[in-house]
């Protein structure tokens, strides 16, 4: 909340920051009812320009909607209460709805969840794909049709495809014509909320090879919003896991996987099987994600911790234990684990 | 389509040759049903099984074509179900591992093979022997929100099979067995649980609710279809785990249907891998995964993502995707995306080559 709002001036003065893109405390909240629920609480990481960082963890532990609060695509209920968003030396926290129109596709673009419900059903598909560019760089509908068959060459479909129909893709093309759209202006980072969740192995495999070739290609940076932690280990350079809102841990994969610290990632580690290893029965967290309307005190994940104890009722400071990996747990920052 | 020299992948010693002995050449009775015995150890003998869906055709091509057309979901598989076991059929979408479930629950008419239960043909199951055979053979959905009734409490979610069939002759045995299977379903306290409703159950207990309501008739077989593809990892493991204890302690066999060939891979003892519409490998587990032999089953292990950032594995990512099952390639099927084609495989339908145990494989490639 430091006093760098940008002032509505034609030269907003550049913030400076860590890499493309830092997350700085980041608080979002939903109204319900029932009252304010915690879905991102202090959220902070950063980026590096081409890097791949993955955002894990279960349902309702609030990585979507943190990824949401980047673009400021939050539901009407939601607002971001506190924290910056720091992307290229400007802070989206504080921009404008028209601010935000001119960040949207043109320098952040997102691959949504579910191809299946993404793409209008009644409009050709590239006629879709070309509408962000119509719109961002003022070009003809025909010149932006002839882009639009490039991008489809560049993500494995056949360019004649263009005009059909979202339902005469199968569902790996409909999740490759998400790819091509949201490499439509060229952004600077691409958020990819479950891009490979609804796919069959086979099809997850091509389009997570086609995302790490196109950000190879391309130098982009790439957001991987995911539960499923294997496909992280294989595509990303960093990683942040979250649990009831909180990160718990976040690290260099490398960090992250061959030196869990906090329970929870450990836990959730063991939850994946490894195919390649001795065959045994994977083990599973006891009890359910608390209720964010009503959060525990303290660490978010006390109650369902096998390790816990009676400071875990306060809440928990983040320490980096290696450079670049941090944790927040009591029991880490006390040397136990 | 089907070759002649086909041996029935994985199946008993004394099925092969000359199998429907007795006296059902027209229906079984119910009590013969009741009365039939294992033999054994093989619970389901499926032979030459074909599950084809005719195409609704415009009046104008119906016209002009010679031939009706098919979807081929399953085309000619054999394999048998032994029972107390975990069998996992596993493949992409649209290989046909649904309707193998659901035929075998009599959901789906078989178009052709046959199907053994116990040694009697399920083709002449009818009225009163279906009915029996309903209470051998259940079934669990993919979705526990939208598979049990939200109006209804757990105790009659879980009663309802018991009412349907008629199985108790007093309240009091029904409370007792809906009880037992609810505790056995790993919610205890069950008296808990009786008179809450669905909403009140988070999706792990839920998909314990719809375990319960299937194990309540002690049925021999549970088709479990995608059962953990909509929970979170934290609770899937717990179902996965449930499911192998029902399997140890009430010996109930289960026919596990998945995607996931790492979820396939944790709790069955046999693994069947489908490709559009036939069985490209069958055999136990931990060898099939070890020691992969057709070229499909080694790129789907090849791919699986593990969570272990330093494993350098060579992913075989296949191209394409898989075809539809109404113009199914020629000769082997998985041939256009065979990473190892040679140009025979266009024509020959590969027959089951034996591997050694229970292990067989359909590629030309193996003889």
């Amino acid at each position: 909340m430091s006093a760098t709002a940008t002032s509505p001036s034609k030269t907003p003065e550049r913030i400076a920051h860590k890499g493309l893109l830092e997350v700085r405390e980041l608080t979002t909240r939903f109204k319900l009812s029932q009252g304010w629920v915690r879905a991102v609480e202090k959220v902070s990481f950063s980026l590096e320009p081409g890097e791949s960082l993955g955002l894990a963890g279960e349902s309702g532990c609030g990585k979507t909607t943190a990824a949401l609060s980047i673009l400021k695509l939050l539901p009407e209920n939601g607002r971001i209460v506190s924290g910056e968003i720091l992307f290229d030396g400007k802070n989206l926290a504080k921009r404008t709805e028209y601010g935000m129109s001119k960040i949207r596709w043109k320098e952040i673009s997102m691959i949504f969840q579910g191809a299946m419900n993404a793409l209008n059903p009644v409009t050709e598909t590239g006629k879709q794909i070309a509408e962000p560019i119509i719109l961002h760089e003022g070009v003809s509908q025909k010149e932006a049709l002839k882009r639009t068959r490039d991008l489809f060459e560049l993500v494995g479909i056949n360019p004649k495809r263009v005009m059909d129909f979202p339902h005469q893709l199968s569902g790996g093309m409909r999740q490759r014509a998400m790819i091509a759209m949201a490499l439509a202006c060229n952004p600077k980072l691409v958020i990819g909320d479950e891009p490979t969740t609804a796919l069959d192995v086979m099809v997850q495999a091509q389009i997570l090879d086609l995302i790490e070739r196109l950000r190879r290609e391309l130098d982009l940076s790439f957001i991987l919003i995911s539960h499923d932690l294997s496909v992280m280990a294989e595509t990303c350079d960093k990683g942040v896991i979250m649990y009831a809102g909180e990160v718990v841990e976040s690290g260099t994969v490398a960090q992250l996987f061959n030196d869990p610290r906090h329970p929870y990632t450990r836990q959730l580690i063991k939850a994946f099987p490894n195919i390649h290893e001795r065959r045994e029965m994977v083990s599973s967290i006891q009890g359910d994600p608390p209720n964010l309307l009503d959060p525990p005190p303290g660490c978010g994940f006390s109650p369902r911790c096998n390790v816990k104890t009676g400071a875990c009722t306060d809440d928990p400071e983040t320490v980096e234990v290696e450079p670049g990996h941090f944790v927040r747990c009591h029991l880490v920052k006390a040397g136990v684990i | 389509m089907a070759t002649e020299t086909k041996t029935p992948a994985g199946t008993a010693p004394a099925a092969g040759e000359g199998a429907p002995e007795r006296h059902h050449h027209g229906r079984v009775g119910p009590d013969e049903l009741a009365r039939a015995e294992v033999k054994d150890g093989v619970l389901f003998d499926v032979r030459g099984l074909e599950v084809f869906f005719p195409i609704h055709e415009t009046f104008f091509r119906s016209m002009v074509q010679k031939e009706k057309r098919y979807v081929r979901a399953v085309d000619h598989i054999s394999f048998c179900v032994k029972q107390g076991e975990i069998l996992a059929l596993v493949g992409e979408s649209g290989c046909g591992k649904t309707t193998t479930g659901r035929t075998m629950l009599r959901l789906e008419e078989a178009t052709g093979g046959e199907i053994l239960y116990k040694g009697l043909p399920m083709r002449s199951f009818t009225g009163r022997a279906l009915r029996e055979y309903r209470k051998k053979a259940q079934i669990i959905f993919q979705d526990p929100y939208n598979s049990i009734n939200p109006k209804q409490t757990i105790f009659d979610i879980v009663a309802e099979p018991l009412e349907v069939n008629g199985v108790t002759s007093s309240e009091h045995e029904k409370e007792e067995r809906v009880v037992k299977a609810i505790s056995q379903a790993g919610l205890r306290p069950a008296q808990e649980y009786l008179y809450r409703y669905p909403h009140e159950l988070s999706g792990g207990q839920r998909q314990r609710v719809c375990i319960a309501g299937a194990t309540v008739l002690e049925p021999d077989m549970i088709v479990a279809d995608e059962p953990v593809a909509s929970l979170d990892v934290s609770i899937r493991n717990d179902i996965l785990k449930l499911m192998v204890e029902q399997k140890d302690t009430l010996g109930v066999t289960y026919l596990f249907i998945t995607h996931d060939l790492s979820l396939a891979w944790v709790i069955s003892d046999r693994i069947a891998v489908m490709y559009l519409g036939r069985i490209v490998e069958i055999g136990h587990t931990e060898e099939v995964v070890a020691n992969p032999q057709h070229p499909y089953t080694k790129a789907l292990i090849s791919v699986i993502p593990v969570p272990d950032p330093l494993a350098k594995r060579e992913h075989v990512i296949l191209e394409g995707e898989t075809p539809n099952p109404v113009d199914i390639p020629s000769g082997c099927r998985f041939h256009p995306r065979c990473p190892m084609r040679i140009d025979a495989c266009r024509e020959i339908d590969p027959p089951d080559v034996h591997i050694g145990g229970d292990h067989y494989a359909a590629c030309i490639r193996l003889k």
